[in-house]
């Protein structure tokens, strides 16, 4: 999707301005919200990829302009009312409905620590042998899918090399969009800065992307 | 400027909502801020340009947010802010500070007419001729100017034909920060849809764009 | 039909559910605190494990890990080797894989190469050594000049890098999380392994500082 979270490259944002000190969290809210996210029972489809997809269709203004784990309740709140886990409603009375059945199978405050270490692992086996191979010129591809991608504009029609094979890891693409895993192999590919944003860019500086091999073509 | 204004090819705006019936100004402050901005006393030579380049300097999140018409007169206050015309003080208490003089030569209602018909052109001549013929295929150039250009992002590095040659007209990228007209050959060039979305784009489409010779080389 | 075509119907309903927002107070704080109640009236939640994933992140899991990582790269030889050749093994003898940590690679600045990891497209970052990361990491002006302009960025933290250093920018776009392993500054050879973990910085495991004795 070409929403406003595709940001590589743009100005118009102002300084890092790094906060010296920064707290973990800057208000009590924020932890609960990481701790909602992390320790609730969620709907299963809302797969990490769905998840980001979510996040990326936050309308515009909102995404500009809220902080980050603002993104992460309007997200969430997104997520339950499309998979029908709550209404309207109850978001905002902040109370479930009569005759809401009470689940007893929340996670344990003692199946976090568990939770934390083995969660996210994402490689899996792809029959396929890798089209490319290491040192391989590889062009970026064009596509313009209005659904979830992790190939950001910046790089798109632009070549560079294959640095590194991770093996098969699930695709975003399809896994967003409840169409299952369809892992494929995946590369980090590195490309010039004078490829990426013409010739008044440095000239030995690169940008490395980790890149799926249907976002990728034979250069 | 690869600002929020750049949208080209953006997701995630939603439906464009054609409202039925709609009046010029739907508030009157709308037509007092139109007013405002098409009559007000300008500093000497100031390049209509550059009010385009003001307007995409505005905080993203705003650009999104505000009216078309509260931005006509940000834009406004900034052109005068930074001309000295008005102080920030002036503008907080809107009051002129005390002991300014008044002047007396702001534009006059009897002549609105005439001005507004007898705009300045952006054509000029040149004395080079120009560099692309009809037909020929060129590629914009990949640039990331931080100021004001009108290649958009999504046509950056892409290949086209051109189709027309509008002679010389001043350049936007040099107008827009004081650096006078500086007119270069201004050409309509046609690109595919698949050039420049990719191979799921209709097959028949095209875009044409209307871009100086500096934004172009041979292909 | 590539999997590249899917996905307009589905996002358009998802769209439609964000419109809630603009019916909803403005105050984060008073939205969490309904969610939390009605996911808790739910069963979907215990309040206790919300503070158990806190606790997870405001103490247990931080830099102090990735910190561990360097200065026993720097120490042995042989791990730095491991670490730079299979990062994810490497990592895990420590015991500090977890989640959006499970597949590392750490990244070797040397005098002519210096490595700044980004997420533009959101804010993946490697939790389990670095822990939850700053605001300015998950900020749009980071997430959009890192890529265009890393020496700008760069001279922001107060780093400036001379010409011939090539600058190599990671966009974690995938699941990889990358660990910047920081050149080890001079005068320190002295220094226990515990000592040179005390001066490794989050920051300079990101790339936007170097390691100062």
């Amino acid at each position: 999707m070409n929403g406003v979270h595709d940001m590589g490259g743009m100005h118009g944002h102002g300084p890092v301005a790094p906060e010296k000190g920064e707290p973990v969290f800057h208000a009590r809210w924020e932890a609960r919200m990481l701790g909602i996210r992390r320790g609730a029972t969620f709907p299963s489809e809302v797969n990490i990829d769905r998840w980001r997809h979510i996040r990326e269709l936050i309308p515009p203004h909102l995404y500009l302009s809220r902080s980050y784990y603002d993104h992460w309740y309007m997200s969430y709140v997104a997520a339950l009312l499309q998979s029908g886990w709550a209404t309207a409603e109850e978001i905002k009375s902040g109370h479930a409905g009569s005759g809401t059945a009470k689940r007893n199978d929340a996670m344990r405050p003692d199946q976090a620590w568990e939770s934390q270490k083995t969660r996210g692992v994402f490689t899996r086996a792809v029959e396929t042998p890798p089209l490319f191979a290491m040192g391989q010129r590889v062009r970026a591809r064009n596509i313009n899918p209005s659904g979830h991608t992790r190939l950001p504009r910046y790089v798109r029609g632009r070549v560079g090399i294959v640095g590194r094979h991770h093996g098969g890891h699930v695709l975003p693409d399809s896994n967003a969009h409840g169409k299952g895993e369809a892992p494929e192999h995946l590369y980090t590919v590195a490309f010039s800065m004078q490829e990426l944003w013409g010739a008044e860019a440095s000239p030995h500086d690169e940008i490395c992307a980790d890149l799926w091999e249907s976002y990728l073509e034979p250069a | 400027m690869n600002s929020i204004h750049d949208m080209g090819g953006m997701h995630g705006f939603g439906r464009v909502e054609a409202e039925p019936n709609e009046p010029p100004f739907h508030e009157r402050w709308e037509g007092r801020a139109g007013g405002i901005v098409e009559t007000m006393s300008f500093p000497p030579g100031f390049p209509g340009d550059r009010f385009r380049y003001l307007r995409e300097t505005l905080r993203p999140d705003l650009y999104l947010t505000q009216s078309y018409y509260e931005q006509w007169l940000y834009v406004a206050e900034q052109i005068l802010l930074e001309a000295g015309m008005i102080s920030a003080q002036e503008l907080r208490d809107g009051r002129p500070a005390a002991g300014e003089a008044k002047r007396n030569d702001a534009m006059r209602r009897d002549v609105v007419w005439d001005y507004l018909h007898d705009r300045t052109h952006t054509g000029r001549k040149l004395e080079q001729g120009p560099c692309f013929a009809i037909d020929q295929r060129i590629r914009a150039r990949n640039m990331q100017p931080e100021g004001h250009t009108r290649l958009p992002r999504y046509a950056r590095g892409k290949i086209g034909t051109v189709t027309r040659h509008h002679g010389g007209h001043v350049l936007p990228d040099a107008h827009a920060h004081w650096q006078g007209p500086a007119p270069q050959h201004l050409y309509t060039v046609r690109f595919t849809a698949r050039e420049l979305w990719g191979e799921a784009a209709n097959a028949r489409d095209t875009i044409h764009l209307d871009l100086w010779e500096s934004y172009l080389e041979p292909a | 039909m590539s999997q590249h075509s899917h996905g307009r119907d589905d996002s358009a309903k998802i769209a439609d559910h964000h419109h809630i927002h603009s019916e909803l107070p403005s105050d984060p704080a008073l939205r969490v605190k309904a969610l939390e109640s009605l996911l808790a009236e739910k069963g979907l939640v215990d309040p206790a494990t919300i503070d158990a994933w806190v606790e997870i992140y405001e103490s247990k899991i931080g830099p102090r890990h990735g910190a561990k990582v360097v200065a026993k790269a720097w120490v042995d030889p042989a791990y730095k080797q491991r670490l730079l050749t299979d990062a994810t093994k490497a990592i895990g003898e420590l015991d500090m894989l977890g989640g959006q940590g499970q597949h590392m690679v750490a990244l070797e600045n040397t005098p002519g190469v210096h490595n700044l990891v980004v997420c533009t497209l959101c804010s993946c970052y490697p939790l389990p050594v670095l822990g939850l990361p700053p605001a300015w990491y998950k900020s749009a002006p980071y997430r959009s000049r890192a890529v265009l302009d890393p020496r700008g960025v760069l001279k922001e933290f107060g780093l400036e890098l001379p010409e011939h250093v090539k600058i190599r920018v990671w966009d974690s776009t995938a699941e990889v999380r990358y660990l910047v392993l920081p050149e080890r500054p001079a005068g320190t050879e002295k220094l226990t392994e515990e000592q040179l973990a005390a001066l490794v910085t989050r920051d300079a495991m990101i790339g936007v500082a170097k390691v100062t004795a």
